[in-house]
């Protein structure tokens, strides 16, 4: 089984890399590979998206390589391959985003990117640090997290779904945030899976392993 | 709830931990990487490395540094000391820093931390303040590790880094670091409500009511502290517990 990271020139992928490798390897789910080759993704089972950054730098970024998004969505949305969304990586789902000016997203999951405005003045924005995980709908990426279980934030953005049945998980920040969002073989989560030590190797475990 | 983090800082010179680092039996003390796989495992919510004597020379060893404790810790770490260009920042990102600290470049040019925002998101810039009380309630940035006024008002560059996209501010009381005498909380205070990105606090930490205060009075967002956690004198855990007591929101 081969699982492609999808690298395009937006942030952070070590980490990601190096904590999918060790899981990969501790289940026996096969190879990660790193890539921003179409041919790759394309024949990749499984697509990991991450991406730090902001919204529309990181779609201008993947726009840029040449027939990419292409071959990620044949493959997550024809094909229904097993795909994750990770921070912008998840974001990108969205239907478009709001920072610093509207963008198209991929309009997998109904609904908007939009900034954090928490009910209480005095929370700070970007929401960063750890907070616990509210788990709205039982799915298999969350097989042995519970509600309380902390993940690790850094963003000032978040994912506003339009159908509730979208949202996996969310968090409070005197009001809710968007912590996963999933349908079908679709999974994404806001925080980073990689730096949320045993519960995000647990959710990165249980991707590798899912079946849709 | 969002939960009050506790970072250790491991201070970090040619590669190597300065004092070591002794709270748990290390083979080798001084070996940064088995020190963050030490706090790893103690339940430290981020980790923090600061490059003390950063030369151009040594950048390489603090990107070694970086990689080789991201593939073995799956927790967040900041980065700083000597971070001067966008391409410093893009090679500790790209080594597996989740944040990367800015300090003297910021000073001597706030739009470095505005080019590094809108490259690479605010999430990932933090601005590290080191201010000295110059009267009662006025503040003044020094760089240097302290040696050199800038003139400049640490309550007004704060808020202007944070105009500039910064996303989050280190702030050390360079009269307390060092002391044990507990954080400068008036300082803390006027940064915290001086801005609405998360202010760490650093400086003076010397026993774990300290820490408490630092939220409490401060209005800090995370804590930061050194010595009483390298030579093991609290656990995470017990400062985690003493925050809990004192009604502080902590990750246990």
């Amino acid at each position: 089984m081969l699982t492609a990271l999808v690298d395009y020139d937006s942030g952070n992928l070590h980490s990601a890399q190096k904590a999918f490798e060790r899981m990969a390897h501790e289940a026996g789910h096969g190879t990660i590979v790193v890539t921003s080759e179409p041919d790759v993704v394309a024949k990749a089972d499984r697509i990991v998206l991450p991406g730090d950054g902001a919204f529309p730098a990181c779609r201008r970024a993947l726009d840029r390589f040449t027939g990419l998004f292409e071959a990620i969505e044949e493959g997550v949305y024809q094909q229904g391959k097993p795909f994750m969304g990770i921070c912008i990586g998840m974001q990108m789902m969205a239907t478009r985003g709001l920072e610093f000016e509207p963008t198209e997203g991929f309009g997998w999951i109904p609904g908007e990117v939009r900034h954090i405005e928490p009910a209480d003045a005095a929370l700070k924005v970007p929401h960063m640090g750890w907070n616990d995980l509210v788990i709205d709908r039982p799915h298999p990426v969350l097989d042995g997290v519970q509600t309380g279980d902390h993940a690790y934030f850094v963003h000032s953005f978040h994912f506003v779904v339009e159908r509730p049945e979208h949202l996996l998980a969310h968090a409070d920040y005197a009001g809710p945030i968007t912590a996963i969002v999933g349908r079908d073989n679709m999974v994404g989560t806001q925080f980073h899976p990689e730096k949320s030590q045993a519960v995000g190797l647990r959710i990165i475990s249980n991707f590798l392993n899912w079946k849709p | 709830m969002l939960k009050t983090r506790i970072i250790p800082c491991l201070d970090v010179a040619d590669g190597r931990v300065v004092k070591g680092v002794n709270f748990v039996n290390l083979i080798d003390a001084g070996d940064p990487v088995e020190a963050a796989k030490a706090y790893d495992a103690a339940g430290a919510d981020e980790l923090c490395f600061l490059d003390i004597h950063a030369t151009h020379e040594n950048r390489g060893t603090m990107f070694d540094l970086v990689t080789h404790t991201a593939e073995q810790c799956f927790m967040p770490l900041t980065v700083g000391g000597g971070v001067r260009t966008q391409q410093d920042v893009r090679a500790l990102l790209l080594a597996g820093a989740d944040k990367v600290s800015f300090n003297s470049a910021a000073v001597a040019n706030p739009d470095v931390v505005a080019e590094a925002a809108d490259r690479f998101g605010s999430q990932c810039i933090v601005v590290a303040i080191d201010a000295k009380t110059v009267e009662p309630g006025r503040w003044e940035i020094f760089t240097h590790g302290g040696r050199k006024p800038t003139g400049i008002d640490a309550v007004e560059f704060a808020r202007l880094v944070e105009s500039k996209g910064a996303g989050e501010i280190l702030l050390t009381s360079m009269d307390r670091d060092g002391t044990r005498a507990g954080f400068n909380l008036p300082l803390t205070r006027a940064i915290s409500d001086a801005v609405n990105i998360p202010v760490i606090a650093s400086g003076g930490v010397g026993n774990l009511d300290h820490l408490v205060e630092g939220v409490t009075k401060g209005g800090a967002s995370a804590v930061l502290a050194a010595s009483i956690f390298h030579f093991g004198e609290y656990t995470i855990r017990q400062a985690k517990e003493h925050m809990a007591a004192a009604g502080i929101p902590v990750r246990l």
